[in-house]
This record gives structure tokens, C-alpha cells and sequence, in this order.
């Protein structure tokens, strides 16, 4: 039989079509774009060389600021689900927990409402005079704690990663519990009967077989640190001043200032640094070297 | 001894499943019961009951929020973008799957790296200027069957690996063509993997806030995301609009959760665990 005719390529044609032409092209372009002064005020578009990628990396601007913010996020971030998300999930797979799925339900809930929506109920939680998380400290009488969350300069950028963290963990400890659901159980009963402790198991059997998991959970969170947008943007907009502004952030504030040429470069920074880490996450996709 | 241990151990860990599900769902139900207050009563955010039940918010939020109009246009979006992804990425995954090598090959790797890649936005928009498509509905919808392309490949490509070879061969030799093998012997077996699809880009398209922040500058085509974003803004110190505006805006979503629930928790894995 003829592989070749039975399944005709061009079956791909649409979605290849479609991808190219609205993500792939514009990423090409915004490279080329990002060598000219592209902007707003003037119908001409000069090539300037390097000049947008010097902005961004010499001296102190606040662009490096931005980047030094988004690799910021994206490691705590990503640590924090995964922590929590592992621990989550190795407590609701025990046996002794009541109301397992319940728990499972709830913690995962954050994940279908949309991140702007997360934003905009924790800026009214973490309002500082009339939110929730305020009131409630003050209820307490622990008036020390009740901080101003989203506007105090040390404080906001952590308040934001938490709340990124409050989001997303429940995916994480989805993806892992169904990673521990697929291990044998045997493994487990020959460890017990060798009198191994619970953490024994955990070093020795859990994480060596969640470790493809694990790979994966890492990749889906930086690829999403990396380009992190509605969340923050619906918290603090990037501020008080830069504070919490991210690369996407970033793009955002020269799109609408009409500095395009900028935008495009920042984006394409970007596009570079996940370019890098390509091969990587498609190797963790496909995870071929381990097979649970 | 050991056996106290183990059982305060147990308490514990019941008391910390229970103290983080509260941690997760507080800030749902305090939205919840503001939506219900008075403005007085909702700006001293508790978790007590509203004294006075006022339904009366939604009304008002679904009037001066234009909530009807940003309801159907996100309906519209996800709905027929995702009709759009379902479609082109059955077909390309099935050939892709069934004969990975090649231009096949090749389409497949050049596609799933959008999982990845970032969206270049100010490019894009002079992509949508030159094709015409900057503030039209269709060009959101084509946008946004676009970007959601590559995850939905790649879960259906893994998917169609699931279906035996022999069913294709069966066909053939009854005399089957390329289009009849697909429209009548796979598509039907693609139901699994259509609903986890479907379930999983409504959300990400209803959910989504980028695309029209960029693209739509007429608030009668905004999608509900950003309606809801505008009204937060106008209405700040009035929570308990604001509140029953978010409501109304998870409604929907919520609803596709909980009849979906089996597909996302299945999609989810399946990304992730068998790859």
C-alpha cells in the first residue's frame, strides 16, 4: 500500500497553513523589525542594526530590569508549583485522607477561571484597606501582618508570585497524581515488606519513576513564566513604577506607547531565549528515554 | 507509641488537606457572597452572609456592564474557533500519525514548537493589518484557532497512535479512498480526543485576554475577559458589582468544568504523562 497516497500531506495543509501564517510569520518579522526604528509617529522605517538590542542590554535600563524580572518569576514560580504541587499530591493519593477527590476538585478549581479573572479577585483581596485578607488579619488582632500587599515595593513582587503559585498548582498536582496513579503499586508492597520507610520509598521509587513527569511539569512551567502576561498585568500592571513588569508587560507598554520597533525587539529577545530551549522541551514532550 | 504516631500523623495530614482547600476556595466564596451585598456591606469584605440577599447586582452588572453583548461575542470566538481547531487538526494529525516521515515530519515539529514559542504581538499586528483583519470577529477567531493549534496536534497526533493500523488496511481493501478513510472509519473513533479538545481550547479561548487587548479597540466586540477588565476599572470601590461581574464571567467556564471534567483531567495527563 502507498503511504504516500493513502495519507495525502496535504490532510496537514490547513493547520500548517494557519500556524504559519499567524504565528510563524509574525515571529519571523518581528525579528526583521526589530533591526529598523519601526514606529507610530513616522510612515518611514529605517534599518537601524543593532541599535534596539543595544538599548535593551547596555547599560542599566529598565529593560534588563524586565528580563532580570521574567527570569525571576519563572524560577520561584516554577519551584513553587512544583513543590507544592508534589506535595499535594503525594498527601491526596494517601489512603487515610477523607474526601480525596473533594480536595482534588477544589485545588484544581483556580485552573479554569481565566488568569485576568485571578488578578482582579486578589486585587480586591489584597486591597489594603477594604480587603478580605486585611480584615481578616486584623480580626485576628495580628494588625502587624495586614501590609499594603499590591503597593509596597518589596512586598508586591512576591504577593504576585503567590498568587501565581495559588493558580497553578492545582494543574501541577493533577499531572502528578495521574504520574502516580500509572506506578506499579507491587513496588511499593516489595518496599514494605523490606521494611522501607515512607521517605526511603519516596527517594527510591517515587521520584526515580516521577522523574519524566517531573521534567515535563518543569518545561510547561517556564514555558509559561517565560511569558507571562495576564497575571500580572491584572494585578499591578507591572507596577508601583516597574516593579513587577515582566518582558510581556513590557511589550505591551511600547505597543501602545506606539514604539513598535522596541516591542518587537523585547519580543523577539524572547523568541530567542525559548528558541534556545527548544530542542529541550520537545525532547521532555516526548520523553523517550524513560518510559513509565 | 508508634500507633499514636501514626494516627496524630493522619489527623495531620486531614488538617492540612483541609486547611489549603480553604486557602484555595476562600477568595471564590467571599467573591461569592459579596456579589450578594449591599456596596456599604461589601466594602468591609467578610466571610459573613449578606444581611440582605440583592439579586438585584446582577441585574445591574448584566445592564451597565454590556455583559450580553461580551457573552456572545466570547461564545462566538471560542465556539467557532475551536470548530476550526477540531477540524484542521484532526485531519493533520491523522496523516501526520499514521505516516510521520518526511514533509510530515517535518509540518509536525514545525507546528508543535508554537506550544513553546512566543506569540511576537506587535508583529502580528502587522500581519492582521495586511490581510484586513485588525477589529473583525473573523480575524479573532482565525487568531485564535491559530495559536491553539499546536497543543491540540499534539494531543490528537498521540491520540490517533492509539488506533490500530489494521482498521486503515480493513478499509482499503474495501475500497476505500484517503477522504472516505478519514471522514468515515477515523473520524468517528476521534470522539475521545475531540471532547478533551474542545473542553480544553473553549477554556483557553474564553479565558484568553491578550488577543483583544491587542486587536479588538471596539468595546461592542469584546470578548467577556475583557469586559470584565474594563468594568473593574470603572466601578473599583463598588466590590459588589464587581464581584457579581466576575461571577458571571467564571459562569460559564465552570459549567464546562463540571460537565467536561473527565476530558480536562484526561487531557491534562495524557499531555503530560503518556506524551
Amino acid at each position: 500500500m502507498n503511504k504516500r497516497k493513502l495519507y495525502p500531506w496535504y490532510f496537514a495543509g490547513a493547520a500548517a497553513f494557519l500556524f504559519f501564517l499567524l504565528c510563524f510569520v509574525p515571529g519571523i518579522l518581528g525579528i526583521a523589525y526589530s533591526f529598523t526604528d519601526w514606529n507610530n509617529f513616522s510612515k518611514e522605517i529605517n534599518f537601524v542594526g543593532l541599535a534596539n538590542y543595544k538599548a535593551v542590554f547596555q547599560g542599566n535600563s529598565e529593560y534588563l530590569k524586565y528580563i532580570g524580572n521574567t527570569i525571576l518569576f519563572t524560577v520561584v514560580t516554577t519551584i513553587m508549583k512544583t513543590l507544592f504541587g508534589l506535595a499535594l499530591a503525594l498527601l491526596l493519593t494517601q489512603n487515610f485522607i477523607r474526601f480525596k477527590n473533594f480536595h482534588r476538585m477544589i485545588i484544581f478549581s483556580p485552573q479554569v477561571m481565566s488568569y485576568l479573572v485571578a488578578g482582579l479577585v486578589f486585587r480586591s483581596m489584597l486591597h489594603p484597606t477594604t480587603g478580605f485578607l486585611n480584615n481578616f488579619l486584623r480580626s485576628l488582632g495580628l494588625n502587624g501582618l495586614a501590609k499594603n500587599w499590591l503597593t509596597d515595593l518589596t512586598m508586591v513582587f512576591p504577593t504576585v508570585m503567590t498568587v501565581d503559585t495559588w493558580k497553578g498548582m492545582g494543574y501541577i498536582m493533577v499531572v502528578v497524581i495521574a504520574g502516580l496513579l500509572s506506578v506499579s503499586p507491587e513496588y511499593y508492597e516489595a518496599a514494605s515488606m523490606d521494611g522501607a520507610s515512607f521517605f526511603q520509598k519516596f527517594w527510591s521509587i517515587t521520584l526515580p519513576l516521577l522523574k519524566p513527569v517531573l521534567v515535563n511539569i518543569t518545561v510547561l512551567n517556564v514555558t509559561y513564566g517565560l511569558r507571562v502576561f495576564d497575571m500580572i498585568y491584572s494585578l499591578t500592571n507591572g507596577g508601583p513604577g516597574n516593579a513587577t513588569g515582566v518582558i510581556n508587560t513590557a511589550v505591551y507598554k511600547e505597543f501602545s506607547k506606539g514604539n513598535l520597533a522596541m516591542g518587537t525587539t523585547l519580543s523577539s529577545v524572547l523568541f530567542f531565549v525559548v528558541l534556545a530551549l527548544l530542542y529541550f522541551i520537545i525532547k521532555s514532550m516526548e520523553h523517550k528515554e524513560v518510559e513509565v | 507509641m508508634r500507633k499514636t504516631g501514626k494516627i496524630i500523623g493522619r489527623i495531620l495530614g486531614n488538617v492540612v488537606a483541609m486547611l489549603i482547600s480553604l486557602i484555595v476556595i476562600i477568595p471564590l466564596v467571599v467573591l461569592f457572597l459579596n456579589s450578594f451585598k449591599t456596596s456599604g456591606e461589601a466594602n468591609r469584605m467578610t466571610l459573613s452572609l449578606p444581611k440582605e440577599w440583592m439579586f438585584e447586582n446582577y441585574q445591574t452588572v448584566i445592564e451597565q456592564g454590556k455583559l450580553l453583548s461580551s457573552f456572545f461575542n466570547g461564545l462566538l470566538y471560542a465556539v467557532f474557533s475551536v470548530l476550526i481547531v477540531v477540524i484542521v487538526v484532526s485531519a493533520a494529525a491523522f496523516v501526520i500519525s499514521r505516516n510521520p516521515k518526511g514533509i510530515n515530519r517535518f509540518l509536525y515539529y514545525f507546528i508543535i514548537s508554537g506550544i513553546a514559542l512566543p506569540i511576537n504581538n506587535v508583529a502580528l499586528m502587522k500581519v492582521l493589518q495586511a490581510l484586513h483583519l485588525v477589529n473583525t470577529q473573523i480575524g479573532i477567531i482565525l487568531l485564535y484557532a491559530a495559536i491553539n493549534i499546536p497543543l491540540s496536534l499534539f494531543l490528537a497526533y498521540g491520540f490517533i497512535g492509539t488506533i490500530p493500523r489494521e482498521i486503515d488496511e480493513a478499509a482499503v481493501i474495501d475500497g476505500c479512498k484517503p477522504s472516505q478513510l478519514f471522514l468515515r472509519v477515523i473520524a468517528p473513533l476521534l470522539r475521545p480526543i475531540v471532547s478533551t479538545l474542545f473542553v480544553l481550547d473553549f477554556m483557553s479561548v474564553w479565558n484568553d485576554f491578550t488577543m483583544p487587548l491587542y486587536y479588538l479597540n471596539n468595546s461592542r466586540k469584546w470578548p467577556m475577559t475583557l469586559a470584565v477588565y474594563n468594568f473593574f476599572g470603572a466601578f473599583e470601590y463598588s466590590w459588589n458589582l464587581v464581584a457579581a461581574d466576575i461571577i458571571l464571567t467564571l459562569a460559564p467556564v465552570l459549567l464546562v468544568f463540571i460537565i467536561g471534567q473527565k476530558y480536562i483531567v484526561g487531557g491534562v495527563s495524557a499531555g503530560s504523562v503518556k506524551g
